[in-house]
């Protein structure tokens, strides 16, 4: 009897969980959607529509802006340090001052969820 | 049945009516501004700033164009309008993924319509009207004394412009418009102000503020104003 209310007790947990972790998924893709719109609004002039550092704007680039498709070079850059490089300009990280700051146009919640875009851009949190 | 027939009929006799009565209001109130170029460009500072309506517009603003233009240029440009933006309005419509680089469509900016020589000193008129209060402060720009040099190299590396306009004709970036006439085009308040500010014209424009000293706006200032004239 005790095991079968084990069982039920488990059985309630799962489904539950799985319930509670939907909307959750769901905001996740929202909010990577909504990133994606910023990306192409702001970023992709320099970053490429593809996301592989090929904008249109790099015939006039001294130096070219980073590939957010690429996995190594991206994920060795901490976080932080791509929430200050957007949040403040290339400068603000020692990087090219061509850069510029998105403080005045995206607000702070919208760096973090761009940081969490662009990690998935670069498949940075997979595994293969 | 003949009852809902003659209805039916009197609904779209309303409905035809109704449709034409805003253009006939237009014509006879004589704004040519308004017949001719609101369609596509917002007359009026926009209620409704956002992302979307960005992507939505289908020309520049014009609600400040008192400040921004120069009479001379408008009168000129309407009778034989070339492209100011390489990429259109939104440069991302018409951009294609490729190698070396992406590309714009070539047809991206269209063809803006042209006007005979008395409408468009009429609009340039009209348009001159346009003015945001307070956006743009008159004298800000000290032409004297303004060094040329340090003015490039501010737009160059120094500061970035160059990553996104051109100052001359193939060099510098494609997704704002084209600076290589704007001494001609735009008036020198009208550019510190938008350099200084530009989320004070629009909220949401992907040219986003960059920290610039008094000294670094009217070196820039002088350097856009230089472009596209004799002497430069």
């Amino acid at each position: 009897m005790l095991r079968w209310g084990l069982f039920g007790a488990a059985v309630v947990a799962f489904t539950g969980a799985i319930i509670i972790h939907q909307p959750a998924r769901a905001g996740d893709e929202a909010k990577l959607r909504a990133s994606a719109h910023l990306y192409d609004t702001y970023c992709a002039q320099c970053h490429g529509v593809n996301r592989n550092g090929k904008g249109i704007n790099t015939i006039g680039l001294s130096v070219q802006p980073r590939d957010h498709s690429d996995k190594a070079g991206m994920s060795s850059l901490p976080i932080d340090e791509m929430k200050k490089a957007i949040r403040d300009g290339g400068a603000s990280v020692n990087k090219s001052a061509l850069m510029p700051p998105w403080a005045s146009v995206l607000t702070d919640e919208q760096i973090d969820d761009m940081a969490v875009y662009l990690r998935s851009v670069c498949h940075c949190d997979e595994q293969k | 049945m003949k009852m809902q027939g003659i209805l039916a009929s009197a609904a779209a006799v309303a409905l035809v009516v109704a449709l034409a009565r805003p253009t006939t209001v237009d014509a006879q109130s004589g704004s040519e501004l308004e017949s001719r170029c609101a369609a596509c460009h917002t007359l009026t500072k926009p209620a409704n700033a956002s992302v979307d309506r960005l992507w939505e517009r289908k020309g520049p603003d014009l609600w400040y164009a008192g400040n921004k233009f120069n009479r001379a240029w408008l009168v000129q440009w309407l009778q034989k309008p070339t492209p100011i933006r390489p990429g259109g309005v939104l440069w991302f419509k018409h951009a294609k993924p490729g190698e070396p680089r992406d590309t714009l469509d070539p047809a991206a900016a269209g063809q803006h319509p042209a006007v005979d020589a008395a409408t468009a000193a009429k609009l340039a008129d009209e348009l001159l009207t346009l003015k945001a209060d307070g956006l743009v402060a008159e004298g800000a720009f000290k032409p004297e004394g303004v060094n040329l040099t340090m003015g490039q190299m501010s737009f160059g590396k120094l500061r970035g412009c160059v990553a996104c306009h051109q100052d001359k004709a193939g060099q510098g970036g494609l997704s704002g418009p084209a600076l290589i006439d704007a001494g001609q085009r735009l008036q020198p308040d009208y550019v510190l102000a938008y350099m200084k500010d530009p989320q004070q014209f629009d909220r949401y424009v992907w040219m986003p503020r960059v920290a610039l000293s008094d000294a670094d706006l009217q070196r820039l200032t002088g350097y856009v104003v230089s472009l596209g004239k004799e002497n430069n």
